[in-house]
């Protein structure tokens, strides 16, 4: 089982969510995929054994054999080499990694090279196995180093996503393929906004999902209309309490202090099973 | 000419409201939005949109199941797990590299131009304003950024305008770099949390890259004084001026659900340290 908490808007409250999540759980693997800006270690505080690069495939070429046909430039999608008389430039952060170059070299020239555009760090707190990517500062590209988190995810266990902000490539390259996505959002019309983009987004992928309301106001008419008439599920509300957001300033996962919170995330984990069970 | 980006590193923490203020204080601006993914600044602006423009780019691959022969090579080739095992391409999965296209022996598959979103320049009581939809799951936001922000450039040169305001998405990725390169200053907002303060450790490591110069502001600061003075140190041994604090107030809230620029809606203190900050930043 995969769940993704993701959210259209930052600073709604995803990382909050997938930590205390899951605390709450038996046996789950975290992995923080917002690799831009990864926080999740902040709440977490697990203990890190194992570091390794992250790498991407870039072109090598080897000028012993180069004639400068300028096939490299051609095929390349991305615009990533340029042609000078006697040199070949090429730019590593527009490259995709696709191949096409060295694939197509008619000189074979060209091999691939590991180039590093970040780090992955293994962890364990209690039985709560962590992974985190972090993107190396003036990389351009978070998707790949968020596909090598997500293969170290073990198909036995429960795994929660803490997603990037946006609906754009890294938040999709990040809940692609989850079982069911959780949304945060807040009862501002920023939040409802950038939700209503998530929710075409996750739509488009084809995966289950609902909506926890964070900040949430007592009585809020407004949203409550919203996603009844839009016929979303309301997983939780975590109302907004000034507790709450002291112990996100220091780094407090809020169930530690507020206890009644860990039954409602187990029953907000017991409807996700539920619920995939009778899509699948 | 002076053009401005603001940016956080972490979500949340207050660019749209920051900038919104801004639109109202700044006399002769063209604003821009460059969170292309997930848009907020024209729930501020209300913008009149008068020229709306398709953003064509990169391409995806398409099959032809008539002339396929199930081969293979395309899928064994295809480093982003873009072709089923029934030879169909997720336009999702797939970043158009063409390497399938080039390979395919009986050359079954086409590259299709793709659409990823669209941009506008619109007319808004503060002024010329352009901004962008990216796509439903689509990527190439920093294109899409560049663009928006070339748009505004010619704008702001044909008005002669004095500032370019950008609103900037979150995180330090591909869309942020496009937001950053090239501007005058970087305003970084962040807030008074362990997450806030690392985050702004990167963006400022990110701007230092691109030779941007930066400023900071807190916003909320006093939701945990301790850990803004923490900031502030920070900040310091990186030589990074600390240009405002704002406090946290219920009217921000407020001002973004009745649609309005912070120093609309409230006067006081908060409108004061907002009008502040734009002094030294628009200076």
């Amino acid at each position: 089982m995969i769940i993704s908490v993701a959210s259209g808007k930052g600073g709604t409250g995803k990382t909050t969510v997938a930590v205390n999540l899951a605390l709450c759980l038996e046996q789950a693997q975290l992995l923080d995929c917002d690799v831009e800006e990864p926080n999740a270690q902040i709440f977490l505080k697990a203990n890190i054994c194992d570091r390794k690069p992250a790498t991407v495939r870039v072109p090598e070429i080897d000028y012993g054999k180069c004639n400068f046909c300028g096939t490299c430039r051609d095929v390349c999608a991305y615009h990533a080499f340029a042609l000078l008389p006697k040199k070949v430039l090429f730019f590593p952060q527009m490259c995709h990694g696709c191949g096409a170059c060295s694939r197509l070299c008619p000189q074979g020239t060209i091999r691939e090279i590991d180039r590093p555009i970040g780090e992955i760090e293994i962890g364990q707190r209690n039985d709560i196995r962590f992974i985190q990517g972090k993107l190396t500062v003036g990389e351009t590209m978070a998707p790949p180093l968020i596909r090598q988190v997500k293969s170290h995810i073990d198909p036995s266990l429960t795994a929660i996503i803490d997603a990037p902000p946006g609906t754009a490539c890294p938040m999709v390259t990040a809940v692609k393929d989850s079982d069911f996505c959780i949304l945060v959002t807040e009862p501002t019309p920023f939040g409802m906004n950038d939700l209503q983009l998530a929710i075409e987004t996750v739509q488009k992928l084809g995966i289950p999902y609902g909506v926890v309301m964070n900040r949430a106001e007592p009585d809020d008419l407004r949203t409550r209309l919203y996603f009844k008439a839009h016929d979303i599920p309301v997983l939780l509300k975590i109302p907004f309490d000034r507790k709450i957001a002291e112990l996100y300033s220091v780094g407090i996962p809020f169930i530690e202090q507020f206890p009644e919170y860990r039954t409602k995330f187990q029953e907000l984990f017991r409807f996700i099973l539920d619920s995939t069970k009778v899509v699948a | 000419m002076k053009q401005i980006v603001v940016i956080s590193g972490k979500g949340g923490t207050g660019k749209t409201m920051l900038t919104g203020a801004f639109a109202s204080l700044a006399k002769n601006k063209v604003m821009v939005d460059c969170d292309v993914d997930a848009a907020n600044l024209h729930l501020l602006l209300h913008p009149s949109i008068k020229e709306r423009n398709i953003f064509k780019s990169g391409a995806f691959a398409k099959i032809d199941p008539v002339l396929c022969t199930h081969c293979g090579q395309c899928s064994d080739a295809c480093r982003f797990q873009a072709i089923s095992s029934e030879f169909a391409v997720s336009p999702i999965a797939c970043e158009g590299c063409g390497l399938c296209a080039r390979l395919c022996p009986v050359n079954a598959i086409r590259m299709k131009e793709n659409t990823a979103g669209e941009w506008f320049i619109s007319e808004t009581r503060y002024g010329p304003f352009v901004h962008a939809k990216l796509g439903i799951a689509e990527e190439n936001s920093g294109k899409l950024v560049a663009k928006v922000r070339e748009a505004a450039k010619e704008i702001a040169e044909k008005n002669g305008a004095t500032h370019i305001i950008i609103d900037g998405p979150p995180g330090i990725g591909c869309p942020v770099i496009a937001s950053l390169s090239g501007v005058d200053l970087a305003l970084i907002v962040t807030e008074p949390t362990l997450s806030g303060l690392h985050d702004a450790e990167r963006v400022i490591d990110l701007a230092e890259h691109f030779n941007v110069q930066t400023q900071l502001v807190i916003n909320k600061w006093d939701i945990n004084p301790e850990a803004s003075e923490k900031i502030e140190r920070y900040c310091e041994s990186r030589r990074v001026p600390v240009i405002g604090k704002i406090p946290f107030a219920r009217a921000v809230i407020e001002s973004v659900i009745a649609g309005k620029p912070i120093t609309e809606y409230t006067n006081g203190p908060l409108k004061n340290e907002i009008t502040k900050i734009w002094e030294v930043v628009g200076c």
